[in-house]
């Protein structure tokens, strides 16, 4: 089984097609890069995947849940960490993990666990909205896979960050691989490249490509994925 | 569980903010040492400790709507709500959450005005705590209605709404500050028709122990709290919705 298939999801705002017949499957355990220029209707599907949003058609299957159906199913299973910082500003770190832990019925013995595991111990007294965006970043994701989802959604992980919080999160995302299947966006392509097994490039709510980084550096005949992407996000249907 | 943990974040949250405390509990304080003052030097019946004190439960309730609103709108603006929305919680969880713990301010509320109104001269009897009870109804509506507007305005909207609007609105129509019969005519109709009025005569009505007059003004604040408890969770299912 996937962990995600996308079966021609399409969305549409006023007179906008946000998302259009979108197809596409992850495999369990993959790290999945969806990129595109703003507009480009990642966030829409993201939040169409994630079971935030009714699809206006298709539909999309996450751990074999249908997002149009069953979205109460799909909420089990995923985990959302959106593109600011999800935190509750007043709490302190460990308080905004037994937060989660409680909304989802789990023991406040996870929200200690999950202080170790994502290294938040020095900072577990601190109010999160005092935070650096690093911190905050790093402590939404811990958020988001308390948890234990099955597929995480990352929308744009990394933005604004300064580079060694940056590559801490990479570190942080490099070790749920194989473990937890993970759909990320993002702007930056050295950030797709060294973090994701393949890459989806939308333009205007169509999937334009798919592959691995070297494939559609191969396919664009560019020296470099972000000349692939210049070239492949201005085609118009995918290969 | 799901929803105590929720109310625990807005417990803390609430606590944390000092603004809260001020006009939640301080400027209904405040303004109820006013009015006796002013009516220990020129005797005003309406600011005898047993007329006011029900009315000033009912301006002080108002906070209440404006904290509710302002904390669903505010969150609704920010990623917490696509965490929240994207979580096993459903729009009710949600609501119960944010309610919960604006009713135990709406508790502490009435206990600090009742134990300053018994320090100003009121009656130290069980009917305080009846007219504390029959309170209840108004917080659960002023509590409701925060959270309707605070499903369907932005945090702009609110703060002028249920900021300045709703405060103001449930002030003079409440007959806490004067009495409804000198207005007459469709401004008493309505104000009758309202929650805030029937509030207070049903506070007025328990300290006095005329418990046939608690019944019907109760009845009516109790309705609008439900009517406008459903008119909020549906305001609140939809915008989920639409996330």
């Amino acid at each position: 089984m996937n962990a995600i298939e996308a079966r021609g999801l399409c969305k549409r705002y006023g007179g906008t097609r946000a998302v259009d017949d979108l197809r596409f499957e992850v495999a369990q355990g993959e790290v999945f890069a969806l990129l595109g220029v703003n507009g480009a209707g990642k966030s829409t599907a993201v939040r169409m995947l994630s079971g935030l949003t009714p699809p206006d058609a298709g539909d999309a299957l996450l751990m074999g849940r249908s997002v149009a159906r069953e979205r109460a199913e799909v909420r089990r299973v995923v985990g959302l960490s959106p593109q600011e910082s999800a935190v509750a500003p007043r709490l302190t770190t460990r308080e905004n993990l037994e937060l989660i832990a409680g909304l989802y019925g789990l023991p406040g013995s996870r929200a200690a666990e999950a202080l170790e595991a994502f290294g938040l111990a020095e900072v577990a007294g601190r109010a999160a909205g005092k935070l650096s965006g690093g911190w905050q970043r790093r402590l939404s994701i811990a958020m988001a896979l308390l948890p234990g989802p099955r597929v995480l959604f990352l929308d744009e992980p990394t933005l604004g960050l300064d580079v060694l919080a940056r590559r801490a999160l990479w570190d942080l995302i490099e070790s749920l691989r194989g473990r937890v299947t993970v759909l990320l966006t993002t702007h930056y392509m050295e950030e797709a490249e060294a973090l994701s097994d393949r890459v989806g490039i939308l333009r205007a709510g169509r999937l334009t490509a798919l592959g691995t980084a070297e494939e559609l550096k191969a396919r664009a005949r560019a020296a470099s994925f972000e000349d692939a992407f210049v070239a492949l996000a201005a085609t118009q249907e995918v290969e | 569980m799901r929803t105590l943990s929720l109310a625990k974040r807005g417990l803390l949250e609430m606590v944390r903010d000092p603004l809260t405390l001020i006009f939640g509990a301080g400027f209904p304080l405040a303004l109820m040492l006013l009015l006796s003052a002013i009516q220990s030097r020129v005797p005003v019946p309406l600011f005898a400790p047993e007329r006011l004190t029900p009315g000033i439960l009912c301006f002080g309730q108002s906070f209440l709507a404006l904290f509710a609103a302002q904390g669903l709108s505010r969150d609704r603006s920010s990623a917490l709500m696509l965490r929240l929305l994207c979580s096993p919680m459903t729009a009710r969880d949600c609501l119960l959450g944010w309610a919960l713990p604006l009713l135990g301010l709406a508790l502490a509320q009435g206990t600090l005005c009742l134990g300053c109104a018994f320090a100003l001269g009121l009656d130290v009897n069980p009917r305080a705590l009846a007219m504390l009870a029959a309170a209840l109804p108004g917080a659960a509506c002023q509590i409701a209605l925060g959270l309707l507007c605070g499903s369907l305005l932005n945090d702009r909207q609110v703060g002028g709404i249920c900021g300045a609007l709703l405060t103001n609105l449930s002030a003079w129509l409440s007959g806490a500050w004067f009495d409804l019969s000198l207005m007459g005519g469709a401004v008493e109709r309505i104000a009758r028709m309202l929650p805030f009025a029937n509030c207070v005569d049903a506070g007025r009505a328990a300290l006095a122990g005329d418990w046939a007059g608690v019944a019907a003004p109760l009845l009516i604040a109790s309705g609008w709290a439900l009517a406008l408890s459903a008119a909020a969770g549906m305001a609140f299912a939809r915008k989920a919705r639409a996330a």
